[in-house]
Formats: structure tokens, sequence, C-alpha cells
């Protein structure tokens, strides 16, 4: 499977980036390079293993247990106040590059 | 007294026994980061307001007499991927370039709890994503050894300070060696810790089912000292494991005689430099000297692990990166038409080239059409490489190996191939991709005096066993 420019540019978009003419260039031939490696997995016959998102399935699990029952070590009753108390908007918004004080501001969003 | 140049062992007793203070240690290592990073750029922003507040606090306590906390004095460096309240945190990124986060990570809240003294936030790759720490937006970071080489990375600011005696002990974060490649290259203790011994919150997340937050130290002990306050389980990471934490210091020196040592012959072939090689076998030997019994162990799909590991690491990470977006912090762009204009524009100028090429691979390991292809694939054999290690520990207590195929490398060698850059990670990612814990520790220097460094691998929460061998074969040199 070989990337090209025009594939660059619809994951670009999908990943909300614009990239230059010169970077779409680079990424093409630095994509190919870097996938042209990943294409040994496909040696693997892989059909009967099951696939592993995180490692806590592999750990602290009751197995005696059905569903999320077994990991009943990472649950906790309901705190109602919050672990912690939010944030208040003044220091939520403090580090924002736009807000009126209550909320953030972004450009138009609608294009014409 | 060279405060400097202490261990933590050594400092908390000078601090203890009155025959220095926290105010003077903090004082020392400030005049020293003024004088020596210059020329290695290991720190980003010093926090001396903070930093000397707590020293001062940590006086009174000892004038007054009363019992010091475990880290009393003590002043370590902070890698810019973990929050810190008031103190601005970049993740050595543009669109970071201004962030002051309004909380503390766990991990250094631990620390301070525990006396520590945080000097400031050290230099890193951006978002973590790097092997040589050239990729941080704001400078470089030239490894305290040879400074024509890069400190590895991404925790090259980290690797570094502590190799400078510019911070007595260090955090870094490991996702796919991040933590042992630069220890390994700076010749200090680096160890990466099982996936749920610390908690992640408030560490700035790249790959979240990879990322790991770990000590570095200039002792075996002194990494144990680290690790044994910042682990355990924390509220606000349900991934942080609710299981005990023995006390790492106290069983340093249990004997390691009759220990079973693996050996797998898939991390000593083709690519491995022949000086890093003599060196990890002539530490094999002298843990066999100690009475360890060396195990030849195989780890079959190794050579697939770079693969499966630049594929799930980077889909997690286009996820996380998403957040960025000029809207709630960070760097905006100017002069925008629309939302989705200033979107692109935004992560346009804002991210940096590895980044982005990152973001674009994960996107399209994750798009449609290629998710089963990629993604899923990368996810099975992840299954397959955690059972090599399964496997392999039924018959060995722990695995050893080389940290890294070479030694340092210089500045500008790989930065124009990435896939020579991702293949420096070929002995770590495995690690991160079983969440099994590893230390890396240094093993002799080759002709050219470069560190050497070897890896210690052991079973999900066998940090103790690890750290016990670790520490014998430094108690043995």
């Amino acid at each position: 499977m070989k990337v090209t420019e025009k594939d660059v540019a619809y994951v670009a978009d999908l990943a909300n980036l614009e990239l230059s003419a010169d970077e779409r260039t680079r990424m093409v031939r630095d994509l190919n390079s870097i996938l042209g490696h990943v294409d040994s997995l496909s040696e693997l016959d892989t059909k009967d293993v099951q696939p592993m998102a995180q490692i806590s399935d592999r750990y602290g699990v009751d197995e005696s247990k059905k569903g999320s029952e077994r990991f009943a070590y990472a649950s906790r009753d309901d705190v109602k106040e919050g672990l912690r108390t939010s944030f208040p908007t003044d220091v939520a918004l403090a580090n924002a590059p736009d807000a009126d004080g209550t909320f953030f501001k972004v450009p138009k969003v609608i294009e014409r | 007294m060279d405060l400097t140049g202490l261990t933590i062992d050594s400092a908390r007793s000078a601090v203890a026994e009155r025959k220095t203070t926290a105010t003077a240690l903090a004082e020392a290592f400030y005049a020293k980061i003024e004088a020596d990073d210059p020329k290695i750029g290991a720190y980003l922003i010093l926090s001396k307001e903070r930093g000397l507040a707590k020293a001062s606090e940590i006086d009174r306590l000892a004038e007054k007499g009363d019992k010091l906390p475990p880290l009393a004095g003590m002043p370590v460096g902070i890698k810019d991927v973990l929050v810190t309240k008031g103190i601005r945190t970049t993740a050595g990124s543009k669109i970071l370039g201004n962030y002051v986060p309004p909380y503390d990570c766990t991990a250094v809240t631990r620390l301070e709890a525990a006396g520590a003294v945080v000097l400031g936030k050290l230099n890193c790759d951006e978002f973590a994503m790097g092997s040589s720490n050239e990729n941080s937006a704001f400078k470089p970071v030239h490894n305290p050894r040879d400074l024509s080489r890069v400190p590895g990375g991404s925790s090259g600011g980290s690797a570094a300070a502590v190799a400078a005696d510019i911070a007595i002990a260090t955090l870094g974060s490991d996702t796919g060696g991040s933590i042992r490649q630069p220890a390994s290259f700076c010749g200090v203790v680096g160890l990466k810790p099982t996936y749920g011994r610390v908690s992640r919150y408030g560490l700035i997340a790249f790959a979240s089912s990879l990322d790991h937050i770990g000590p570095f130290g200039k002792t075996v002990k002194d990494a144990a000292i680290m690790l044994r306050t910042i682990a355990g389980r924390d509220p606000m990471d349900s991934t942080s494991a609710e299981v005990p934490v023995p006390d790492y210091v106290a069983e340093l020196d249990k004997p390691v005689k009759g220990m079973k040592i693996g050996v797998a012959k898939e991390y000593f072939g083709e690519g491995l430099d022949a000086e890093v090689r003599n060196g990890v076998e002539a530490a094999i030997q002298r843990l066999a000297k100690r009475g360890c019994e060396i195990v030849e162990v195989s780890l079959p799909h190794t050579k697939y692990a770079i693969p499966a590991y630049y594929l799930v690491a980077t889909a997690e990470a286009s996820s996380n990166l998403a957040r960025f977006d000029g809207v709630r912090y960070g760097f905006r762009a100017k002069d925008v038409r629309s939302l989705s204009d200033m979107y692109r524009r935004t992560r346009d100028q804002g991210f940096g080239a590895e980044v982005k090429r990152r973001i674009m691979l994960g996107t399209y390991a994750l798009s449609a059409g290629y998710y089963d292809a990629y993604y899923l694939k990368a996810q099975r054999v992840r299954t397959l490489l955690t059972r090599d290690f399964e496997d392999a520990f039924k018959r060995v207590d722990v695995i050893v190996a080389p940290t890294s195929p070479t030694a340092a490398f210089k500045l500008g060698e790989k930065v124009d191939d990435p896939l020579a850059m991702y293949l420096a990670d070929i002995y770590t990612v495995t690690a991160n991709l079983a969440g099994i814990p590893g230390i890396s520790i240094p093993v002799g220097v080759t002709k050219e005096k470069l560190p050497i460094g070897m890896q210690i691998f052991g079973k999900h929460f066998a940090e103790s066993t690890i750290l016990r061998v670790a520490n014998a074969y430094e108690k043995a040199a």
C-alpha cells in the first residue's frame, strides 16, 4: 500500500492540519518509509489472537467475574462533590487565548 | 562539602545531621545550574520561588528538631510534561508555550509532600516524542558526557540534569523508552515502573496505554527512594493499581544468589554495536559471579515490536493531541477566517515536524479502511509480545538486555531519518507494550568514554526484584 499525496491531504484534513506543500511532500516520503517497515506485521497470523488495548487487561482482573465486574478494583462509589473541587470560572479561563469572563471565545463557526 | 555531587542518601543525612541546610543545598544547585546549564540546556524554566520556599520550610522543621520527611530538602527536577501549578508547563511544545497549569501532577505533589525541593522544569522532546531531545521546540539538550552528542530522549533534560549534577534526582516519562534510553546515554540510573504503579494524573498525555512516569537517580538506591515516594494508587487515575507499595529500599540488599537471569538472544542480534554488546555481556558475567544463574530465553516476536509500537503509540497520540485546538489553553494562530481555519492554523503553527508526523501516521492507522490492517493488527501483535514475556518469566526472575543498540549518537545524525530514529528504541518499546517494569543502569563506557546501559526487566509489579539485581551489580562494581 503506497501513501499518495491525495491520501496525505485526506488524512491531514481528518487531523485538522493543513500542512504546507513542502510538508506534504515530506510526509508522503516519511509515511511510506515507516509504513514499509510496519508491513512486516502482515507476516504474522493473528486471526486467533485477541487484540490488547490496555495493560490492565492483563492483571488485577477477577477472572471469575463477567464484564466490567472483572475490573472491580478500579471502581469506587460516587463522590457527590467530586474528588476535587471544580475550578472557578476565572481559573478555568485563565489560559484561554480569548475569553469574556464567562465563556471561551472563538472565531465565527459558519463559513460563507 | 561538594553539595551538588551528593546522592539523595548522603544529602538527606547531611540535612538531618545539620551539616548543611535545605536552603544551602538548593542555592548550591541553582549556582551550578547558572554556571553549567547554558552549555547543556537541561532546564526550560526554574521555579526558584517555590523551591526556596520549600527549602526554608524544611530548614524550619530541622531547627525545631522535628522529624524530617524522607526527601527533606532534596533538590529535584521535573520533566516538562508533568504539570505544575503556577509554573509554566510546555511539554517542549510551542503550542503550550504560555500554559500555566492550575493544578499539580500527583507525582510532583507526592515528592513535595515528602520534602523535595522542585528546582525547575526539564527540557524534553515535544510531547515526549523523540529519542534524541532534538524535537524540543525551545532548544536541544547536549549530553554532559560529550557535548557534541545527544542525551537521548525524550526525557533528555531529566537524564542530563542528573549526569551533570544539576539535580540530585529527576522525574521523567517513558512511553517507548524515554526514561531508559536517555539514562543509558547519560550514564545514570533510570526506572520505568509497571503500568499502573505510578499515577499518571497530571502527565500531559502522549499515548495513554503506554505512558509511564518514573525516576532518574545517580544510584539504584536513589531511584528506589524516588519510586517509593511516587508509587501507589491515586483515585485521580483509574488505571493506577490497587497494589501495595513495598519498601523498595529495605529490599535492595537482599541476596541475589540463585536468582535466574534470562538473556534473550533476540536482543543481541544484528544492529547491536560491538562495544555495547561487550559491555552488557561483561555485566552479565558479573551477575553470574554474584551467584545468579544465567538462562537463555527467547522472545520470538521482538522484531515486530517497533512496527506494533509505532502504530499503537501514534494512534493514541493522534487522539490525545486533538485537544490542542487553540480554544482553552495554549497558542492560537492570528488572522483566521473561521473556527475550522483557526484549528488548522493553530495546529500547523503550534506543532513541530515530528508531532505532525505522528499525528498523521496515527490518524492514517485509525482511518476507515486501514483500521483493521494497522491499528487492530498492532493490538493483536501487542498480545503476542506480552505473551513472549509471560512465557519467559515462567522460567526466569528477570531478563537483561542492552538498553540501546548504540551509545549516544551525534546531534543532527538521525534528525532527517525518522525511521532510523525510531529504530533507536528497538530494545525499549516492548516493555511499554507489555507494561512490565524496566530499569537501565550504567555498565561501563566505550573507547570514546560514552556510557553503556543495561536494562533489567521484571514481571508486573516486580520493581523490588529488578532494583535488587541492579543494586547487586552496582555494589559489585
